[in-house]
């Protein structure tokens, strides 16, 4: 159960303004509303963080090197296009 | 959800070329004439150096379209296209833009052949649904907390944040995703493109581009939940 708030944001609306307040789309009454929330509310403070590790976690997925061989297909492709 | 409209309907009036601008600033496209022209000329080392930058997230963002398998065949397909197709880069969109959008058509041919695919439509996949389940909230009925958690988050555990089971597991959750959250989330998130390269790269707007990371990343969080947070399982 959230800590007691004195803000007219419910948790529920707010999971919902979390990508745009990354974003930074909301507008300035919105993102006061909502950082105003965030300090009266730890459950809210904790989706933010796991969203943002979420974000974090996506990031790793690109982190792969390309394998020569699928260079040397490619380098194969090309060679084909410049001189058909 | 009637915020998601009300946004929609306010973002709609953003001034497009100027966000085209952003995705694409004047030195960007200098650089890319250049790649092009040295490309058509015939240089080996431009073309892999192109291929080495993009190539990775080809693949990655095939598979919104085509099994892992075929992902790869795809985004040589693309490559082709790119170098059949390179003399008619008038440079209107940035290049990048431009390579994404063949691999995107080659991935949709592709998908519809493989008859995996169902007609591309961004917005009316899952409509009404919420980022996080009702059940999870007090009602609107509630004395005292209307709207409020019901059940909390509970704090997530580095030490399985960092695991590559995770990895995979966001992986898995990315590829289940409705095929439009899939794509903006995949360029946003993995890739690390501007909110402005990805719309014009799917040739989305931005406040829908938006509304797709909204819940693509809802979802994968949702789908990491129960195996990263400390009272989970």
């Amino acid at each position: 159960m959230s800590s007691a708030l004195s803000t007219d944001l419910a948790c529920k609306e707010l999971v919902e303004l979390v990508t745009d307040y990354l974003e930074q789309t909301l507008s300035l009454e919105e993102q006061t509303r909502f950082e105003h929330h965030l300090t009266m509310c730890r459950a809210c403070k904790e989706y933010l963080r796991q969203i943002r590790s979420t974000i974090d976690i996506s990031r790793k997925l690109a982190e792969h090197a390309l394998p020569p061989e699928v260079q040397d297909e490619l380098l194969a492709v090309f060679r084909r296009w410049k001189t058909g | 959800m009637v915020r998601d409209s009300a946004r929609l309907q306010s973002a709609a009036s953003e001034d497009v070329a100027s966000l085209e601008a952003l995705g694409t600033p004047g030195s960007t496209r200098k650089e890319d004439r250049r790649l092009v022209a040295a490309i058509r000329a015939g240089d080996e080392g431009v073309f892999i150096c192109l291929v080495k930058r993009h190539h990775r997230a080809m693949i990655r963002l095939a598979r919104a379209y085509v099994p892992p398998g075929a992902a790869d065949e795809v985004a040589q397909e693309a490559w082709i296209g790119v170098l059949k197709g390179l003399h008619k880069f008038e440079g209107r969109s940035s290049l990048k833009a431009w390579i994404f959008r063949i691999l995107i058509n080659c991935a949709r041919l592709r998908g519809a052949r493989e008859a995996r695919t169902v007609p591309f439509s961004s917005l009316d996949e899952d409509p009404q649904e919420p980022a996080v389940a009702e059940e999870r909230f007090l009602d609107a009925g509630h004395p005292r907390w209307p709207g409020h958690w019901l059940k909390s988050p509970e704090p997530w555990m580095d030490e399985r944040l960092i695991s590559e089971e995770t990895l995979s597991m966001v992986a898995r959750a990315m590829d289940e995703l409705p095929r439009a959250q899939c794509e903006v989330m995949r360029l946003r998130d993995v890739e690390g493109w501007t909110s402005a390269e990805v719309c014009e790269a799917l040739e989305i707007s931005e406040a829908n581009q938006r509304v797709l990371l909204h819940r693509a990343r809802s979802k994968v969080r949702q789908a990491l939940e129960p195996y990263v947070s400390a009272g989970g399982s």
